[in-house]
């Protein structure tokens, strides 16, 4: 069974979800799709352990012999990534069936299943597969899913939403796959290590010999991933799609996704930029890491500028979360081991607090109906629990010592001085305060108004949609105090990274 | 007692008292028996731990895995962080006795959340006392911004919302920009964050970084209240008069300048400054702060402001014995942590209880008060001494120490400095006492029900006046404590 | 010249690619839209398929001899892209009737399927 591992927690959310369509029967589709769910997060905890004394496991799918078949490669990051995705989706999946009884018809819930099962079946493909082009089909099977769930939100403008996201995002994935297709036109093979050797060979290209990877076909083809994995993570300025995805999809969708979709595609990037063109390319040859810093700058900067303005606080979130991806390119674009740490602690980091305000928001969702500042007007009263929740993970987009923000944060500096570029230091601070603004403001509104009269009846919200909160919360928290698990894996991850293809 | 077990339990009963208060929500009179009950064992457990450092120990506990880069939350006693502990954890008693006095006495809203939030103030002040590296220190420092504020904004009005919003603005703006940077780049430079006796810095970089450095440090205490960012102080105000009196004279404004002269002594070293020179201009902003706090507060009429702007003041003669940086202008500085919170804990407990009593706010209308109110007026005029620095009275040793140590330095402006303060004193605190004793009351709608405040609130301040007594008569046995943070030998 | 030329399955590729990208870009119904979309991916299509093509390679079915000459051949057309590609037409497909099945909801929901009403209609519906 231990050789399979590799494969399985794709194969159950997979072959899950078509299960769901045939069932139908709300009750028994939704038990099983959770009980896959964690069935997956514990083969994700199991191949952790087995990477972290193992070392990279891989995986040949059918036998086939790479670098002709498709091979699964699961090293630190991967094992990493999977593990608190996995563990976000079965924790969201448990609270979904409270959240979305308010907010998806009945009749659509087994859609919801199957859809949220091939999103997570897709998330984790990305993640495990070692071949390029299974990684735009995988990167295809989460994207459709997803734009299919966030459709599912209770407003029109969720299916625009959902279609505006569809063509943009369709337009990044055929970016990311005209970059495949250059790069298979001079090497002439798909896997990624092996593709890390073949770029490091000489090619014939046009009558005169050179190395691949000096080739002006490799530096387009990167171009084109850059592009195409920047607009799937919403990095500045291809974020247009995010606000709205968000805002408009039911509440567990938005956490699911918030947490996950994102993270995978910065997951995408280290892999393209590390394990496959290697530093030297990316960062002596080509100026990608100043490109990076900037736009990271700016993203961040902007970002947290618009949430500052926004009535809608699902939308206040969503611009906090490009801000948050900004953080973690900023710290791939510094490229030390500590900048490298603090990107990659900041995808687990961020996942757990975005994920938990998020579900806080889907208790507000639940009681209140909508979310926008004036409906949360003395909410701090009616619904203490939430909001003191939802209070600890602002304190975590802030960057507050004994969250899990203030690790990633402080990772990140440590790495902008180390290279001595304090400007982006200070940059990364005065971020917080501009975090600290638009956190402060609902702050202020939940604890200090007199309640809404339209909300005068609300009650905390049940104990059912409280508990998967205070577990991403409170998960938070820990990992803002024990890092063992969180930044010190991620510190191996960044050592594999930086050494090369292991 | 084990001394690591004193150390974890030291940290531990303020979140039971937390926890408990928490719980017996509705009971108030059993919840206040459990923040009494921890705070007495607190001092308790305190007193046993300083029997062990002052005898020359230094005890550690630290968390057993690392929260970033290889450093850890971690604790190791020494003579300035127990004195400090100690302050705190003997003021906490006396004003949880006054706060049940007042809370009761006004009637007061959401007391539960008042106490707890308290409690976990009280838990972030001792765990910022203890604190062995830089990163706990900071961790604590940040957690008493956070628990402060409910305290803040206590009253929920509109001036507490805007209070508040000043408070946590300018007081994250400097640990956020300032500060923290400051930290990480210790951290870089440094490869430690550990306080040590001579500090960590020396030979690590030049002089001109090393400056900007102490700059980032100074300013970004911001809860050391040095002038420019020092308006938190006057907009916390708004507080209740107990958060007032312990937090904003003892506890915040006491974990600021314990932070700035942990920084001076244990991060840089007292040598360091000294022969780099680079404490010199922070100084002057210290004198500069000294004399415009007191200048301002001469103009104030609300009694808490104009005691709000004294502690701006005289928090600025701790950072000027922190940024003299020779062994007695770092004990007098120190010496005056203790001295001033006694002082001026007992002015703000007086100031509550006039307002209790009598409803009134504004000096101008506390003429003749002092024939009511005897007892409250007469500790009042007692903790101004202290304040002003007159002997018989803690405060004039540690004046005395600085003005020493500003002698030693040949900073001879500074010596005025402190003699005009000490002038500027007794202008904008006599008069109150003058007023309250001498004027007769005004005439009109006469209240002659102003009494005497409550019983639980006069016996803490009276307790706390005469304590300036006893820290003057002690001083020596204090001065003997401080020895090894000033002479900065090794452990 | 021959560059030029001989490259001529590129340059369809980047006309084709253009004009989907333009349309997806400048047109305001969501089905033109989508068809805009179809036409820059099928661009990618032709990009992997024709780059598969080996000078003098016949298509790689084996056992393979020339009708004409009887002889064996020897080199073959690499099969690898445009099995690719079946699999990024089925993506394809599936993005498109995603889309098309979004914008018959968008039908019912909003009345239109022209981009700047939809917008108009939020903008009001929001104030």
């Amino acid at each position: 069974m231990l050789e399979h591992l590799p494969v399985l927690p794709i194969l159950f959310p997979m072959l899950a979800a078509p299960l769901c369509v045939l069932i139908r029967q709300r009750r028994l589709v939704m038990g099983i799709a959770i009980a896959v769910c964690w069935v997956t997060f514990a083969l994700t905890v199991r191949l952790l352990l087995l990477v972290m004394t193992d070392g990279t496991q891989t995986y040949e799918m059918g036998g086939w012999q790479v670098p002709w078949g498709i091979e699964y490669r699961v090293d630190m990051l991967s094992a990493f990534v999977l593990l608190f995705i996995s563990g976000i989706g079965a924790i969201v999946l448990s609270y979904a069936p409270l959240s979305i009884e308010r907010e998806i018809p009945r009749h659509q819930h087994y859609l919801f299943c199957t859809e949220y099962l091939l999103c997570l079946a897709g998330l984790m493909g990305i993640v495990i597969t070692g071949d390029m082009f299974n990684l735009f089909v995988f990167l295809e099977i989460s994207s459709l899913s997803a734009y299919a769930l966030i459709s599912l939100g209770n407003s029109r403008r969720a299916l625009t939403a959902a279609f505006q996201y569809l063509v943009m995002g369709t337009i990044g994935a055929t970016f990311i796959l005209i970059g495949i297709g250059l790069m298979y036109m001079m090497t002439g093979t798909l896997n990624m290590t092996d593709m890390f050797d073949r770029l490091r060979q000489p090619v014939s290209a046009g009558g005169d010999t050179q190395i691949a990877i000096n080739t002006r076909t490799i530096a387009v083809a990167f171009a084109f991933l850059s592009v195409g994995i920047s607009l799937k993570m919403a990095l500045f300025p291809l974020h247009m799609w995010l606000p709205n995805a968000y805002t408009f999809a039911p509440s567990a969708v938005t956490a699911f996704i918030a947490a996950t979709a994102t993270k995978v595609s910065v997951y995408v990037l280290l892999r393209f930029v590390f394990t496959i063109y290697g530093t030297e390319y990316a960062f002596d040859k080509l100026p990608f890491n100043t490109d990076l810093t900037i736009l990271s700058l700016i993203g961040i900067v902007a970002a947290s500028t618009a949430a500052i303005f926004q009535q809608n606080i699902k939308r206040m979130l969503a611009y906090s979360s490009i801000a948050q991806v900004g953080y973690m390119v900023l710290g791939i674009s510094l490229a030390s081991l500590d900048g490298l740490t603090g990107g990659i602690v900041h995808m687990f980091n961020h996942a757990l607090i975005k994920g938990g305000l998020f579900l806080a928001m889907g208790c507000f969702a639940y009681r209140l109906g909508s979310l926008q500042l004036d409906d949360l007007r003395g909410i701090g009263k009616r619904m203490p629990l939430t909001m003191f929740a939802w209070v600890l993970g602002g304190l975590g987009l802030i960057g507050v010592p004994a969250t899990a923000g203030f690790i990633s944060k402080w990772y990140l500096i440590n790495a902008a001085l180390e290279r001595g570029w304090w400007p982006v230091a200070v940059l990364v601070l005065l971020s917080s305060l501009l975090a600290l603004i638009y956190v402060w403001r609902v702050v202020e509104v939940a604890y200090f108004e007199t309640p809404n009269e339209r909300h005068a009846a609300v009650q905390e919200a049940p104990l059912a949609l409280l508990i998967p909160t205070g577990v991403l919360i409170g998960a938070s928290i820990v990992f803002g105090i024990w890092t063992e698990w969180s930044a010190g894996v991620a510190r191996q991850a960044a050592e594999i990274l930086l050494q090369g293809t292991s | 007692m084990n001394p690591e077990t004193s150390i974890i339990l030291a940290l531990l009963l303020p979140l039971i008292a937390c926890l408990s208060i928490a719980v017996f929500d509705k009971r108030a009179n059993i919840r206040e028996l459990f923040t009494l009950a921890c705070a007495g064992t607190l001092l308790c457990v305190v007193g046993s731990l300083a029997s062990h450092v002052f005898a020359g120990a230094r005890p550690e506990w630290s968390l057993p895995f690392e929260v970033v880069s290889g450093l850890g939350i971690a604790f190791q006693v020494e003579p300035l962080g127990m004195l400090f502990a100690l302050v705190a954890s003997s003021l906490w008693i006396v004003t949880t006795v006054y706060s049940i006095g007042y809370m009761r006495g006004h009637d007061e809203q959401h007391q539960t959340r008042f106490f707890a939030c308290f409690a976990i103030a009280i838990f972030a002040a001792m765990g910022a006392a203890m604190a062995k590296n830089m990163l706990t220190l900071f961790f604590f420092y940040e957690i008493l911004t956070f628990s402060t504020y409910p305290l803040v904004t206590h009253h929920g009005t509109e001036t507490a919302r805007r209070g508040g919003r000043t408070y946590l603005s300018i007081l994250l703006f400097t640990s956020v920009s300032m500060l923290l940077l400051a930290i990480v780049w210790t951290w870089n430079v440094a490869g430690t964050l550990d306080f040590r006796p001579g500090g960590i810095l020396s030979g690590k970089a030049d002089d001109s970084l090393l400056g900007v450095l102490l700059a980032l440090y100074v300013f970004g205490t911001g809860k050391a209240a040095l002038m420019p960012f020092h308006r938190w102080l006057p907009a916390a105000m708004v507080a209740p008069t107990p958060v007032s009196a312990l937090l904003h004279a003892v506890a915040v404004v006491k974990v600021g300048v314990f932070t700035v002269m942990k920084v001076a002594v244990y991060i840089f070293g007292t040598d360091l400054l000294t022969r780099s020179g680079i404490s010199l201009w922070l100084m002057y902003m210290a004198g500069g702060t000294v004399l415009l706090g007191s200048l301002v507060a001469l103009t104030k009429d609300n009694l808490k402001a104009r005691l709000a702007y004294s502690t701006i003041s005289q928090l600025s003669y701790i950072v000027l014995g922190a940024m003299l940086a020779n062994s007695l202008g770092v004990l007098g500085g120190s010496m005056h942590i203790a001295m001033h919170a006694f002082g001026k804990i007992t002015l703000f407990f007086c100031a509550g209880a006039i307002y209790v009593a009598a409803h009134k706010t504004e000096i101008s209308d506390m003429q003749g008060i002092g024939r009511r109110m005897p007892v409250t007026l007469s500790a009042f005029f007692l903790g101004s001494l202290s304040v002003i620095g007159l002997p018989p009275f803690g405060g004039s040793w540690s004046k005395w120490y600085l003005a020493l140590g500003a002698a030693e330095a040949h900073q001879y402006p500074l010596i005025a400095v402190l003699m005009i303060s000490s002038l500027l004193n007794i202008a904008y605190l006599m008069p109150v006492v003058i007023r309250g004793f001498f004027f007769a009351p005004p005439d009109g709608p006469e209240r002659p029900e102003i009494q005497e405040a409550p019983l639980m609130c006069v016996i803490p301040l009276s307790v706390t006046a005469l304590s300036g007594v006893a820290l003057f008569i002690y001083a020596d046995t204090i001065w003997r404590w401080l020895e090894p943070v000033a002479s900065g030998q090794p452990w | 010249m021959n560059d030029l030329l001989g490259l001529y399955n590129y340059w369809v590729v980047i006309g084709l690619m253009m004009i989907g990208f333009y349309v997806v870009l400048a047109r305001g119904n969501l089905i033109k839209k989508v068809i805009g979309l179809n036409m820059f991916q099928i661009s990618v299509f032709l990009l992997y398929i024709t780059m598969g093509k080996v000078h003098d390679g016949t298509t790689p079915i084996k056992p393979a001899t020339n009708f004409y000459t009887g002889d064996k051949f020897e080199v073959f057309t690499n099969p690898v892209p445009s099995v690719l590609m079946l699999t990024a037409i089925v993506v394809g497909i599936a993005t498109t009737s995603l889309a098309l099945a979004l914008i018959v909801r968008i039908h019912e929901a909003y009345g239109t399927i022209e981009e700047d009403e939809i917008l108009a209609a939020d903008r009001e519906s929001e104030c």
